[in-house]
């Protein structure tokens, strides 16, 4: 053991001695399991910073194995502390171990019922381990579990803001995007949502899974509050299982959906209380609740299609509302919100409904929509690329060329003829 | 249908001298089902035929709250099937009947069975005939034997039976005339049945065999419009409907009773016309429609109502359809189409009226229309979510303002959402390729 930390601690300098060493770990890789209990004190004789790879092996080895409460709560200091401080080219020499030790910090913490000790961590463990922006680690929705429990859904949105296109497991994310689902669920985001849930349910799979189930539940709600209806089919990219099957297991919703779209709120509070207990079930409650009252702000706002002005009693009629007090609450909870636009005269108890006042002329307005080309137009640069990539890509050449076995003359360029000198 | 048949018969002239004078006004103030045996009467006799026990079986139906009524029109079927071999349609009226017609109205079993037996016989007769010209293989005769039972199972209530014999004759006809009969039989029957997809492909049958021009008199093609027209009505097409019984020839006359009466014709086509059309075609292809017009003398409320809905005489179109409407309802084919085309008419009522204005004052629109300003707000609420009429409620004041869609903040919102969508789309999808492309390296990973 003693040479093993003497070689630590002399090979851990440069990227030649650095391969060397990860030789030897990978050699003593039994050995340090071995005796996992024992190697906590060496690590105090180990600089993190410096000796990460080693480090890196020791620890992954010690956090090994069950643990109990206390145990769990010395461990995850030096986890922390090293993930804090660790060397970014050192440990992406064993994504796997490090991989691995973030994973034990996480359910550490769980254990010890302290997600919020994790949220920073994790999310500088990320950054280290990713090789940009855009790629998608194991690590993801371990850091936006961390933030759902401890409720720092703003941590989870740094993450989720950023545009994810590699990927390395496909459940990691079909779990990035539901955890990110409900963290813009959390926030109220629920374009983005939307988005993310979209992402889960149309994404391509050979068999139906919970995850896609849960998050098809979550998009068939989230919809109908953010879009203020639901069709029952799915694109035609979605994975044939998805299509056949998820509809089958979320009866409830669907029925939810169908009685959203006739308007009337009494029938869709009867749908809802009848499988109350279902939705309670799958934590979907709270969803439900907010789609009912969705359904409220969407005949207000159908209201502001047909109407000039009308008596607040008379809104109150028209979306089922008890007391004009209370449709007025409601409009003026929309008004604040943008949501409609429209002025509440008092005294005789009118609202007039204006148009939308946005006249696209602003410069804020000009620049936005210019931000929005360059966006758009990154984009499908973007798309360019991957499409070249991939027809360049010798698998996709090989399978495409085995589906079209013999090649006909015509497909061979003849030479040019000014070649032919 | 009553209003009808007070035209038919000999008041028709009466009323084409009558219309738009005084004669409406009496007209509108009479209870709208009346129970007078005068109406039930006028209306069987422009029916002959099966089509005749099932009006009257219709509207004893649909007429349970006038006891008077039904029990006339029960009277009036009993007589008809007397007069037929329909022995199970007979049971079904006395069983109905229930003794209330006093003796002369009870279950006649010795007709019945008399019937019966002579129906045994003749089908024997028939059978024996038929098994003769097959026999012999003489096309035609075969034909006719096949025919003569489809005539004779349809004479005894077994549409089925009947419909598939007289398609049978089908193998063996020769001229494109039995086609044409053998289509007219096949339409009959598949009407009295409610078949009216039988009747469509049917229709185009006879259609198609117009190669030789003289197997198709103008009656039959007449008839064949009718027959369509009623298909197209029953398969909610109104438009189609509307053009088939406007292209109906005059020449139909009374030849067609046993289906259709030339008063219903203008009826169905007039209504289902109303609800479809626009204002030009309205204009082009009904009221200066001379061929139409024939049946339109026939109905003159019809006629009133079409000539007001024109002219923006919105209310007293609206009346006369509400008085027609009792009536309308005991019609065999038009009594589940009604409301749909009550409300179309209506609601391109509302529609013209506010078209042309910008603003409109809700009290005299409610006016026009014989109805309340909340009512009429209900209404115009429900077009405007429709999209079908651009225009917004003051309800305050209670006036209509029509609404000037703005092309060029409309068109920013749109450039603007569609970005937002295109740039959903392409992430997801660049996301799909990857795990796309991820499963398959793993797949190659795990071959090799």
């Amino acid at each position: 053991m003693e040479a093993l930390l003497a070689n630590i601690q002399g090979l851990s300098s440069n990227a030649g001695d650095l391969s060397n060493l990860h030789i030897i770990l990978k050699q003593a890789h039994d050995s340090l399991y071995a005796e996992s209990i024992r190697l906590l004190p060496l690590l105090d004789q180990l600089d993190p910073s410096i000796h990460s790879l080693g480090y890196l092996y020791i620890l992954e080895s010690c956090s090994s194995g069950a643990f109990s409460k206390e145990q769990a709560t010395t461990m995850v200091l030096p986890i922390a502390r090293f993930i804090n401080s660790c060397d970014k080219e050192q440990i992406r020499l064993a994504p796997d171990k490090f991989l691995s030790v973030c994973r034990r910090f996480k359910d550490h913490l769980m254990l010890l019922e302290a997600p919020l000790r994790g949220v920073a961590p994790m999310l500088t463990a990320i950054r280290k381990i990713q090789s940009s922006s855009e790629h998608l680690t194991s690590l993801h929705p371990e850091f936006l579990v961390l933030c759902l429990l401890s409720k720092c859904y703003k941590a989870g949105l740094s993450i989720l803001d950023e545009d994810i296109f590699e990927v390395d497991q496909p459940k990691d994310l079909f779990l990035y995007c539901y955890y990110g689902g409900m963290i813009c669920i959390g926030q109220k985001r629920f374009r983005k949502a939307l988005e993310l849930l979209h992402n889960v349910v149309t994404a391509p799979m050979s068999v139906i899974n919970a995850i896609a189930v849960e998050a098809y539940k979550k998009y068939i709600l989230v919809s109908l509050i953010h879009n203020g209806q639901f069709s029952t089919s799915l694109p035609k990219y979605t994975a044939s299982v998805a299509q056949r099957n998820l509809k089958n297991f979320c009866q409830p919703y669907i029925e939810l959906a169908n009685s959203y779209s006739t308007g009337k709120i009494a029938e869709f509070e009867t749908i809802a209380q009848k499988h109350r207990e279902k939705f309670d079930n799958d934590n979907n409650l709270g969803l439900v609740k907010q789609a009912i009252s969705s359904m409220y702000k969407r005949n207000i706002q159908r209201l502001t299609q047909t109407y000039l002005t009308l008596s607040l009693q008379d809104i109150a009629n028209s979306v089922q509302l008890n007391s004009a007090k209370e449709a007025e609450m409601h409009v003026l909870q929309m008004i604040q919100d943008g949501e409609i636009f429209a002025s509440i005269n008092q005294k005789d108890g009118m609202v007039s409904f204006l148009e939308d006042p946005e006249q696209y002329k602003t410069c804020q307005m000009i620049d936005h929509i210019d931000s929005s080309i360059q966006r758009i137009m990154a984009l499908s640069r973007k798309l360019t690329a991957m499409n070249e990539n991939i027809s360049c890509d010798p698998l996709f050449l090989g399978k495409v060329g085995r589906e079209r076995q013999r090649f006909d003359f015509d497909d061979f360029d003849p030479v040019p003829q000014k070649f032919n000198i | 249908m009553e209003a009808d048949d007070e035209t038919s018969g000999p008041m028709i002239d009466d009323e084409i001298y009558a219309n738009g004078v005084g004669g409406d006004d009496e007209k509108r103030n009479r209870p709208i089902i009346s129970g007078e045996p005068l109406d039930i009467e006028a209306y069987a006799s422009l029916y002959s035929g099966r089509t005749k026990i099932s009006r009257l079986l219709f509207i004893a139906d649909h007429s349970r709250s006038n006891q008077a009524m039904e029990l006339e029109a029960l009277r009036m079927a009993y007589d008809e099937i007397k007069k037929g071999e329909n022995t199970q349609l007979f049971r079904d009226v006395v069983q109905k009947i229930d003794g209330r017609l006093g003796p002369e109205y009870v279950m006649d079993l010795a007709w019945c069975e008399s019937v019966d037996r002579r129906a045994e016989q003749k089908r024997e007769k028939l059978e024996n005939e038929l098994n003769a010209y097959r026999t012999n293989l003489i096309k035609e005769s075969i034909r006719m034997g096949y025919n003569d039972f489809g005539d004779f199972h349809y004479s005894h209530g077994q549409l089925g039976d009947a419909f598939k014999n007289y398609v049978r004759t089908r193998d063996y006809c020769t001229t494109s005339k039995h086609i044409v009969h053998m289509c007219m039989s096949s339409i009959l029957v598949s009407i009295e049945m409610g078949q009216f997809a039988h009747v469509s492909s049917y229709v185009s049958k006879a259609e198609q065999s117009q190669q030789t021009p003289e197997a198709l008199d103008s009656v039959t093609v007449a008839k064949l419009r009718c027959a369509a027209g009623l298909a197209n009505l029953e398969a909610k097409k109104y438009k189609l409907a509307a053009r088939k019984f406007l292209e109906t020839g005059h020449e139909l006359g009374n030849h067609y009773n046993e289906v259709i009466a030339p008063q219903d014709v203008a009826t169905y086509g007039g209504l289902c016309a109303l609800a479809s059309f626009d204002r030009t075609e309205l204009k082009n292809k009904v009221i200066d429609n001379l061929n139409f017009r024939n049946f339109l003398e026939l109905v003159p409320e019809i006629r009133e109502i079409i000539n007001d809905f024109y002219s923006s005489r919105y209310a007293s179109c609206l009346d006369y359809l509400g008085n027609l409407k009792a009536n309308l309802l005991l019609d065999i084919h038009l009594h589940d189409h009604l409301e749909t085309l009550y409300d179309q008419i209506r609601n391109k009522a509302l529609i013209q009226y506010t078209h042309p204005f910008v603003s409109v004052d809700l009290n005299m629109m409610a006016n026009a229309f014989k109805t309340d300003v909340a009512g009429l707000e209900k209404e115009l609420e429900a077009l405007i979510t429709d999209n079908q009429v651009q225009a917004r409620i003051d309800s305050h004041n209670k006036i209509l303002y029509a609404r000037h869609a703005d092309q060029r903040n409309a068109t920013f919102q749109r450039a603007l959402q569609t970005g937002n969508e295109f740039d959903r789309d392409v992430k997801s999808m660049l996301l799909r390729v990857n795990l796309i492309k991820h499963e398959f390296s793993l797949k190659q990973a795990k071959k090799s």
